[in-house]
């Protein structure tokens, strides 16, 4: 019977998207560096499609590439909300390779700070022309009060894309959920641990709520 | 439009204080021109209106293909928060005109500025000549 049912579902989930008119919305993971926006996209991805979508790395701009994990269905009271997540690289106004030699030969770390550059570049442009929706990473150990977080979520309301601010890393010591909920007061903040899992059921409610 | 004297020594920071009825008359491009051109040489761009949110994201995509390893490493850029922005800023009474939707922007060369602090009201930084 279970096996059936879940056919059943499946096929009437199937059919419910091929006779929508709404196309997923795409979702933009943005932040700055080092955030855990990869941490939360594989996290998201590997609870609802078994798949990664990128690499993990404590050392800054592991992402250098906007990465889409299309059609990711999020089952939340007995609905489905479908979403692209859209991984985007850190956004920052700056980037030295020197940043990265104590990771990596010069060569190396020259050709990670280019790819950096125009890795930001496109998640920018991103923004401005391709997502319907922003999950704004910021690592709660660190102070929200920066140029970059500033200036991207008026850049976000500028759009009028509906954005929810996750405050990742709860599990550190330092971490302090207050601190971003004082610095950005107009909008929801979810705390959780992409990389430890907590707080994920609140995570989900809060996707399909705001953009179901 | 008068072009600012370039000082003759290599000594000092040279600050531009650029008034929002100089940028009036920009386009975008021209904006993000004339702040690029004045960080390329060393100096503090500072703006009595700031950008707005559109141009703020282009200045970030044309900053970062302008970055060059061991030749220019992108910008620090400090504005406080817009909610928090007054209408009588500092710059704003120096300067005169209008400055009802005022957000006093400080550009500069990020290897160069240094935020010492940032709150709503208050951004310290520290300047060096390299």
């Amino acid at each position: 019977m279970g096996l059936l049912k879940g056919l059943k579902d499946s096929i009437s989930r199937a059919t419910d998207r091929l006779f929508s008119d709404e196309e997923p919305k795409r979702i933009g993971i943005y932040g700055p560096p080092n955030a855990g926006k990869t941490t939360l996209a594989n996290r998201i991805a590997r609870d609802w499609t078994g798949d990664a979508v990128g690499t993990e790395s404590h050392i800054p701009h592991e992402t250098r590439r906007a990465r889409r994990k299309e059609n990711v269905e999020i089952e939340r009271n007995g609905k489905t909300v479908t979403i692209d997540i859209v991984d985007t690289p850190g956004v920052t106004t700056k980037v030295d390779y020197e940043e990265f030699t104590d990771e990596m030969e010069k060569d190396d770390a020259v050709r990670r700070s280019r790819e950096a550059t125009e890795g930001v570049a496109e998640a920018m442009h991103w923004l401005r022309e391709d997502v319907d929706g922003v999950i704004y990473v910021l690592d709660s150990a660190e102070d929200p009060i920066t140029q970059v977080n500033t200036m991207l979520i008026g850049i976000i309301e500028s759009r009028d894309l509906p954005v929810l601010i996750f405050a990742n890393k709860i599990d550190l010591d330092d971490s302090s959920i207050k601190r971003i909920e004082d610095a950005f007061p107009q909008h929801q903040t979810v705390p959780l641990s992409a990389k430890e899992g907590d707080n994920m059921d609140e995570v989900y409610d809060n996707i399909a709520e705001y953009f179901g | 439009m008068p072009q600012a004297k370039q000082p003759d020594d290599g000594d000092g920071v040279q600050i531009d204080l650029v008034s929002g009825a100089r940028m009036d008359g920009l386009t975008s491009m021209e904006k993000i021109r004339l702040i690029l051109d004045g960080v390329h040489d060393g100096n503090i761009v500072i703006l009595e209106e700031g950008l707005s949110p559109d141009e703020e994201s282009k200045l970030i995509e044309v900053t970062m293909a302008e970055i060059s390893p061991d030749e220019f490493n992108g910008i620090e850029i400090e504005t406080y928060p817009r909610s928090d922005t007054r209408d009588s800023s500092f710059l704003g009474r120096l300067v005169g005109g209008d400055s009802s939707n005022a957000k006093l922007t400080a550009i500069g060369p990020a290897n160069q500025i240094e935020t010492l602090h940032k709150d709503e009201t208050l951004i310290s930084a520290l300047v060096s000549r390299n």
